[in-house]
């Protein structure tokens, strides 16, 4: 399976002489949501840090028709890659709107207010919060800025890294309606690595699962919800 | 009480100068968390500049702004060939800071060798006429150097507060990875922070040379120790704790000076790092500095 959007060929990598990622193909397509799946230490973090240029990482790398190896995060931003890390990332002494202004970083158009007001609208509790600093708000909250930070530079690719990590239940899967929602108007393409498989799989059209740095199996969302390996190891039934 | 108010009011304008350079230090250490003890004698390499180019025939105005423009592009080209091959200031801090006093001390030698050690009488760069005003007798020059600094705190605020750029510069202060990860080209905000430092430091070093009237290659490490003072009390991380801080400086150590006798002109120096000291022990944050809380 590969994509049109982001196509994945025999990606190695790791931190320094620890490899860490073994030859990985994979790919998403324009407007889809594909969900990563693996447990802790299969690499899955890796993987969207080697995508995104912040880890040195080998094999082929083709978005949207360019080779994206070797290049920078903010260079990937440029072209429409997004990436919400691990953690969020939000500059934690800025304010709400000082870092969705920073979303739009490398936007030259008219309209950046504009999207402004609309993503205020999808997170109401951003707009409530405005102008106080991200840092002092809940990890969910957090994680909706991250998101709507990341959406602020219109960028045709999402990465989007265990945004479930330290959230509620309830928050988690409010948060993954919202996603799903923000992909159905938007067309962002959304690439999601998640623990959390349940919901990741109800919004993705496709996933993969990983194994230490391996892809081990792949499929559209109802075929690995059905798969008996897969349920078992990932979905607790 | 007449002389109280002359001690004052020269003691306000040479902690204007501390508060400038005081200023430089707060920008590369806010946006690159490095202690630059090599700010003084960039400062003193760009004043060298300056007295060049006004030897040359430049009016003494347009010889300091041209200064501050090759200033800024100096700074830029030391942070990208000097400190960042060297690595993350936050994970290497030791390493800094050798390498910035090595700076220190190449540049200071550098001036040496391409102007030569003897002392250069300085322009003046507002006039040597006063002002009454309330009884008290205040030069012009110590009016032109608070008002050129309030100028340049005005202009930092606005860079910082309204613009696009100064936005970026913030988070990369605050988190480099974050900031890479929304599209900031992080290398080149730590060049402009280091630039725009430079630049401060040359406008510093031109207001400190005019006011002493002479230029020299030693003068300057004081001023660093005054401006070290400063941004200690006023919070390493504060640019209003800087000009503060400078302008609190400024006025203790020409009241220690004045009023303790044995101290005198050449102890003045002690005075500063009275300050340092106790605003280490007593409050190491500074007055206006952000107290460093982990989050665990």
């Amino acid at each position: 399976m590969s994509g049109d959007l982001l196509e994945v060929a025999g990606l190695t990598g790791g931190y320094g002489p620890v490899q860490v990622l073994r030859g990985l193909d994979f790919g998403v397509a324009k407007g889809e949501v594909v969900v990563i799946l693996g447990a802790n230490g299969a690499g899955k973090t890796t993987t969207l840090r080697a995508l995104c240029g912040m880890i040195a990482a080998k094999g082929t790398v083709v978005f949207r028709g360019s080779s994206a190896l070797g290049r920078r995060p903010d260079q990937l931003v440029k072209v429409g890659m997004a990436h919400v890390p691990q953690g969020r990332g939000t500059i934690t002494d800025l304010t709400v709107e000082e870092n969705l202004r920073l979303g739009a970083f490398t936007r030259r158009d008219g309209e950046i207010g504009d999207d402004m007001d609309q993503w205020y609208e999808v997170f109401p509790r951003l707009a409530e919060r405005r102008d106080q600093a991200a840092g002092s708000m809940s990890g969910g909250e957090q994680q909706m800025l991250a998101i709507a930070r990341a959406l602020m530079a219109r960028p045709e690719l999402v990465l989007l890294d265990e945004p479930s990590l330290g959230l509620a239940p309830i928050v988690t899967q409010e948060l993954f309606e919202r996603l799903g929602q923000i992909n159905r108007d938007t067309g962002t393409a959304m690439l999601v690595v998640e623990q959390n498989a349940n919901l990741a799989l109800d919004i993705a059209a496709r996933g993969y699962v990983l194994e230490a740095g391996k892809i081990v199996t792949s499929g559209s969302a109802d075929e690995l919800k059905g798969d008996e390996a897969v349920r078992k190891a990932y979905l607790g039934y | 009480m007449e002389l109280f108010f002359d001690r004052l009011v020269v003691g306000l304008e040479q902690g204007a100068v501390y508060a400038s350079v005081a200023l430089a230090l707060v920008l590369i250490y806010r946006t690159t968390s490095v202690v630059n003890f090599a700010q003084g004698e960039l400062a003193l390499f760009s004043t060298f500049v300056t007295w060049q180019l006004f030897e040359w025939g430049l009016p003494v105005g347009l010889a300091i702004v041209v200064s501050m423009a090759l200033s800024f592009v100096g700074g830029a080209a030391i942070e990208r060939a000097i400190i960042r091959p060297v690595g993350d200031a936050s994970k290497n801090p030791l390493a800094i800071v050798i390498v910035t006093i090595g700076l220190l001390l190449a540049l200071n030698a550098l001036v040496k060798w391409i102007w030569g050690p003897e002392g250069r009488t300085f322009p003046k760069i507002f006039s040597a006429n006063t002002i009454e005003i309330g009884g008290v007798s205040i030069s012009y020059q110590a009016l032109g150097i608070l008002a050129v600094l309030a100028v340049e705190l005005v202009l930092l605020y606005l860079l910082f507060q309204k613009t696009k750029l100064g936005l970026a510069v913030r988070s990369v202060a605050s988190n480099n990875e974050s900031s890479s990860l929304v599209g900031i080209p992080v290398g080149r905000m730590l060049m402009f922070g280091w630039g725009l430092a430079a630049a401060v430091g040359a406008l510093a070093g031109a207001l400190y040379a005019s006011q002493l009237a002479v230029l020299d290659t030693t003068i300057f490490f004081q001023l660093l120790v005054y401006a070290f003072a400063a941004a200690t009390l006023g919070g390493f991380d504060s640019p209003v704790g800087a000009v503060v801080g400078g302008l609190i400086v400024g006025v203790v150590t020409v009241m220690a000076g004045g009023y303790i006798g044995w101290l005198g002109e050449d102890l003045k120096l002690l005075a500063a790092f009275l300050v340092i000291l106790v605003v280490l022990l007593v409050r190491p944050q500074g007055l206006f500095g952000k107290k460093q809380v982990e989050r665990v």
